[in-house]
């Protein structure tokens, strides 16, 4: 039985990865997960510099799913070279890094940087909708992201993945957009801006007003996105977007996603990858799949 | 750091304290094992539109059980407050650092939903000391079990029972004193700790409160403050989860 998925020429050995932003580096979670046991690891967001992010609150609850406005706290890409990198080598699992900025110049410089270091793949955010420059900017504008995929594809040592933005007319034009400039993956979706307001405070429930919306409400959402996106472009995708168990998994995969990330599900259940790369296997012995590679955009 | 365990576990027993607050006795010799005054459990609601664990400090600790004196906030621990002898419930913990015991004449100071931690730290801390307790009105809860543990001081916003006014009010009126002062409670109040603890050269530890996903320190939902560098970020943001709750309050800007 196959369960191994080819992004770009990168073999992970089964689709099942994390969401960037939703298990650090991996270590707090390693109490918890076997780490390689995972196809990869994606780490939270680093930019050229540290970043503080936002005032608190940047959490809520909301029916079936939460909103978050982070703010992309992260340590900055020399500590997170020096730290990060090398607690991952220790794990037998493909290395993804999540790579924010403000502008051009501070994402060209964290993808020059990371050139010189033995990681697997760039996922690069220009969806999140959390900082007030860069991020989401570049990605809800189909010239900005093919400009940006061709400009960051002529420093990047390691194949890139665009991470694209729910909070769009249309995503396939931004997928689109990012395969012309020449992007060897595609990620999808980001979160999707909501709002949460305390009535009996009166007041924004997120200090930032509005947070990204994910979990297990956005899915149906995710999925038809990738459906669409699946059918617009020939490159890769990674499909998220409230993937819970492993019949979500599947969902997405079915609908088109090579791999699969689980994001908001690391924070309910702690070993939700793990559950879903054995739920896979279960349903592919079940059902006498001899290669997961048959199931991906199998429902047409 | 203490190791950390995600289980279904079942309910001992649960009784109403006062208007709101609930206490629940759960069977766990894992957590139990491992826990420490301060540190605190997530427990997930059943209900699967309410994804994310509440975080509740832990009030007391025994050989194989924990207890959790919590107040009905939401639908999430409205749900908590139902449930009976029997019932199973998944928890995750100990998680956070806890207090850090010193053998020195001790002042706890707690307010509101701030006092259940303390108690634990109070049947441990085997030196002299106060506790002074803030509360609304009479609508009280714990104070008996405070009382075996030492010399109890109290504060109603109503001036009900004890000093009228605020925990700073009646550690003026009785003169409370210490060498190290633990404390839990609402922020305007931790301030105003932070400051008396201070400005007299007394420790201070203070506990606390944010907004949390994880619960483990990987989300970095639930930030404060810091004077100095934190570890993981370098920006001056501790994880009140991991880092904390408890700090020492030179090291937070409240």
């Amino acid at each position: 039985m196959n369960t191994s998925v080819n992004l770009a020429g990168v073999t992970l050995k089964n689709p099942v990865m994390t969401a960037s932003g939703t298990f650090g580096s991996g270590a707090e979670y390693s109490e918890f997960v076997d780490l390689n046991r995972l196809g990869a690891v994606v780490t939270k967001g680093v930019a050229n510099i540290p970043w503080p992010g936002n005032p608190t609150p940047r959490i809520a609850e909301v029916y079936g799913g939460m909103l978050n406005a982070i703010g992309l706290q992260n340590p900055g890409i020399d500590v997170f070279t020096k730290r990060d990198i090398p607690y991952l080598k220790q794990f037998d699992t493909k290395i993804i890094v999540n790579v924010c900025g403000k502008t051009t110049e501070d994402y060209i410089e964290v993808v020059e940087k990371l050139g010189d270091y033995d990681v697997d793949l760039l996922e690069i955010n220009i969806s999140c909708p959390n900082v007030k420059e860069g991020g989401i900017a570049f990605g809800q504008n189909a010239k900005n992201v093919e400009n940006i995929t061709s400009t960051l594809k002529k420093y990047a040592k390691q194949p890139i993945i665009m991470k694209l933005s729910p909070n769009v007319t249309d995503i396939t034009e931004m997928a689109r957009a990012a395969e012309a400039g020449g992007a060897d993956v595609v990620s999808l979706i980001n979160t999707l801006t909501g709002m949460k307001i305390d009535v009996n405070r009166r007041t924004f429930a997120i200090a930032n007003k509005t947070g990204g919306m994910s979990g297990p409400a956005v899915k149906p959402i995710a999925v038809r996105m990738v459906y669409q996106v699946a059918n617009a472009v020939k490159i890769p995708i990674i499909g998220m977007g409230g993937i819970s168990n492993y019949e979500d998994a599947l969902e997405f995969i079915l609908a088109g996603a090579t791999a699969v990330s689980v994001g908001t599900a690391n924070f309910y259940n702690p070993t939700a990858t793990i559950d879903i790369v054995d739920g896979i296997e279960n349903y592919m012995k079940k059902n006498s799949i001899d290669d997961i590679n048959s199931l991906i955009g199998a429902v047409r | 750091m203490s190791e950390k365990f995600k289980e279904q576990v079942v309910i001992v027993r649960q009784d109403q304290l006062a208007n709101g607050i609930y206490s629940m006795w759960i069977k766990t010799e894992n957590i139990a094992k491992n826990a420490r005054p301060g540190q605190f459990i997530s427990i997930y609601t059943h209900d699967s539109s309410r994804l994310l664990p509440r975080p509740i400090s832990i009030c007391e600790i025994s050989k194989d059980m924990l207890r959790v004196v919590y107040r009905v906030a939401g639908e999430g621990t409205r749900q908590f407050s139902e449930m009976k002898a029997d019932d199973k419930i998944e928890v995750m913990g100990p998680l956070g650092n806890g207090y850090t015991l010193r053998d020195k004449k001790a002042v706890l100071i707690a307010g509101g939903i701030g006092v259940p931690p303390m108690l634990e730290l109070a049947k441990q801390l085997k030196c002299d000391k106060t506790i002074v307790l803030g509360y609304r009105d009479k609508n009280t809860f714990l104070l008996d079990e405070f009382k075996k543990c030492g010399e109890v001081v109290i504060a109603t916003e109503d001036g009900s029972i004890g000093t009228k006014g605020n925990v700073m009010d009646a550690i003026k009126e009785q003169n409370v004193t210490g060498e190290v002062i633990y404390s839990c409670g609402p922020k305007p109040m931790l301030k105003a700790v932070k400051e008396w603890g201070l400005s007299n050269n007394i420790e201070t530890q203070i506990s606390l409160e944010e907004k949390m996903a994880c619960g483990i320190g990987a989300c970095l939902a639930c930030v404060c403050k810091t004077k100095n560098e934190d570890e993981h970020s370098h920006v001056h943001n501790a994880r009140v989860c991991k880092d904390g709750p408890v700090f020492f309050a030179e090291e937070v800007e409240l």
